[in-house]
């Protein structure tokens, strides 16, 4: 089981409010990624659920018990770090089986545990080596290991795979996603990555200066973004925002459009200029100087012809259009 | 060219190195070679001390005169009990003030190296009086006391650096991972610290065997170490230079040869965090 509930969690550092005060519900087995720019808390969120750092208010509950004043080493879960935080003078077997040696497990059982680990893990003909004589995806891997062998109530992630180069980022996601569905034990996933957030995520809390801003699965929060934050942060390239006549038109003050939801078409009803064509094979990224409609990017389809200096045409798509009011929020 | 160039450089370089390492150790090596001479000829020209001949007199005559044993025991216990109480005391402390520090943690790490700056002899008559009201003149246990308070801010300050470069997400992770703070210390924290904590405990035992102000002034016999030893033997009259230069060498010697062994390690703790 691990089902965690925070209650108006407060975090004060002195005089600094990081976060004024938080209501969230994570159901069992559910991947639950906090996503937000950096500075937004959701590092600190973390850190609050592990007992890492106390609350300055609020209660936490995990599966339905008060874990507010529990140590870390009470609340029954596990974490990995960012910067993995292996110990570095243990071999990767020690390493992974350290949790169960402080559980007092006999040998016998760490051992096969240990193993067990290894084997999901890809990590079998390392286990004698010490941290320092690995790659960073193998040391992420062990730091996984060492989360997962003492089958925790709910693994902790710290944007682990910020210290990753590109490819192996990808191959990370992927096994991350799939030591869920194999475990299928509640994940809380921190990062500022919104394609990390976007695959693996069952549910999105995006966060803002320490203020939930909406939460929701992927393409809830795609589609319906709750207002502006959301709408820009969610989605890339950015969503595209249109002020003036052209949002009054629309009964707004501020109009959005995702750059693939704009067509270029010969009947447009928007027309610009083309500043900066990407030509990616597989897409196509236009700047359209759209006089005062600003610049609008459009993601076009595949190899399009368009280059600079080219008058285009753009027709938003039937209902794709998203339209907030002059406080940012969405009007459905 | 360029290479030559730098080649140059290279032996002007260790050339300087030599000369300046020799010039240091200089004093050390007439000692030694003093030591080898008698009396007579230890006090002539240095270039006739070179060549006159070799002699083992001035040792015999000082292990019969003083117990060198009794001596270098007293070096012993003086300068590895204070360093252990000081470990014991400043592990703790340099603990905390890395790990859970206050508002005022750094300037209470500047106050305790100030008291450094004061001058031993400054506080010699209260503690002088301390010493006889308390029973603890020329006694060992006096002795320590006094070095373990004398080099407590180094030893903090030491380990304090060292414990600084140990990331904290280690001592999360093993907090995560169930452990209270008695495993956290003696199963991560202490195995991650054991080069600097070896370094202090070298730096400061060859201080305190070194340490001549207080040895000097609160031991006469009982408790008198090495320094003593070597005091003895310096005299305004009488010749005594080959002598002194014997036991010297005799008091030196352990140390040195300490030293000599353990220098990667003291390198490395001396210049902890300076490169980073």
């Amino acid at each position: 089981m691990g089902k965690i509930t925070l209650k108006s969690v407060r975090k004060s550092f002195g005089d600094t409010h990081v976060i004024p005060g938080i209501d969230l519900e994570i159901n069992d087995g559910e991947f639950v990624v906090f996503v937000g720019p950096s500075g937004c808390g959701k590092s600190t969120l973390l850190r609050l659920i592990a007992g890492l750092e106390d609350t300055s208010g609020g209660t936490i509950e995990i599966d339905g018990k008060d874990a507010t004043d529990l140590p870390p080493a009470k609340r029954g879960l596990a974490m990995v770090f960012q910067s993995y935080a292996l110990y570095p003078h243990m071999s990767v077997r020690k390493n992974i089986a350290f949790p169960l040696k402080m559980a007092g497990m006999d040998a016998a059982e760490q051992d096969k545990r240990v193993n067990h680990a290894a084997k999901i893990l890809n990590l079998s003909s390392y286990l004698d080596r010490k941290p320092g004589q690995l790659s960073g995806g193998q040391r992420q891997r062990v730091a996984i290991g060492r989360a997962i062998v003492r089958e925790p109530a709910a693994f902790l992630f710290d944007e682990p795979l910020s210290n990753l180069d590109a490819a192996l980022r990808v191959t990370m996601r992927q096994e991350i996603s799939e030591l869920h569905q194999t475990l299928k034990t509640t994940m809380i996933y921190v990062t500022h990555d919104q394609v990390e957030a976007l695959t693996m995520a069952d549910k999105i809390v995006v966060l803002h200066a320490g203020v939930i801003e909406q939460v929701g699965s992927p393409l809830d929060l795609y589609r319906n973004p709750r207002n502006l934050f959301v709408a820009g942060f969610i989605g890339s390239p950015k969503m595209n925002f249109i002020t003036g006549p052209e949002a009054a038109k629309h009964d707004c003050h501020t109009l959005g459009i995702r750059p693939e939801h704009l067509d270029v078409t010969e009947d447009g009803i928007w027309e610009g200029v083309v500043g900066l064509s990407e030509h990616l094979g597989s897409d196509t990224f236009l700047k359209v100087e759209a006089g005062p409609l600003g610049t609008l990017t459009v993601r076009a389809n595949g190899e399009v012809d368009l280059h600079h200096g080219d008058k285009v045409r753009l027709s938003p798509q039937e209902g794709k259009l998203h339209r907030f009011d002059k406080d940012g929020k969405a009007l459905r | 060219m360029a290479r030559k160039v730098s080649n140059t450089r290279k032996t002007v370089i260790t050339a300087l190195a030599w000369t300046i390492g020799l010039l240091i150790f200089f004093p050390i090596l007439w000692i030694i070679i003093l030591g080898f001479k008698s009396e007579g000829d230890a006090i002539k020209t240095p270039f006739e001390v070179l060549f006159s001949s070799w002699t083992f007199e001035s040792y015999h005559e000082v292990q019969e005169r003083s117990d060198y044993f009794r001596h270098f025991m007293n070096s012993v216990i003086i300068s590895l009990g204070s360093t252990l109480i000081a470990l014991v005391i400043a592990i703790p402390a340099a603990w905390s003030m890395a790990f859970v520090p206050g508002r005022r943690t750094k300037d209470l790490l500047m106050w305790m190296l100030s008291t450094k700056m004061m001058p031993a002899v400054g506080v010699l008559v209260p503690m002088y009086l301390l010493f006889r009201d308390f029973g603890l003149l020329d006694s060992r246990a006096g002795l320590v006391g006094v070095l373990t308070l004398i080099n407590l801010p180094i030893v903090v300050w030491m380990l304090y650096t060292y414990f600084k470069e140990i990331p904290g997400e280690i001592l999360e992770a093993a907090r995560m991972d169930g452990a209270g703070l008695k495993s956290e210390i003696l199963y991560v924290l202490t195995p991650m610290a054991i080069p600097g904590i070896a370094s202090t405990l070298l730096l400061n035992v060859i201080l305190s065997w070194n340490e001549a102000f207080w040895t000097l002034q609160l031991t006469t016999s009982k408790a008198a170490p090495l320094t003593q030893f070597i005091a003895s033997y310096s005299s305004p009259e009488g010749l005594f230079y080959a002598k002194l230069s014997a036991a010297s060498t005799m008091a030196i010697a352990p140390i040195l040869i300490l030293g000599w062994f353990s220098q990667k390690q003291l390198v490395r703790g001396l210049t902890f965090g300076a490169v980073k």
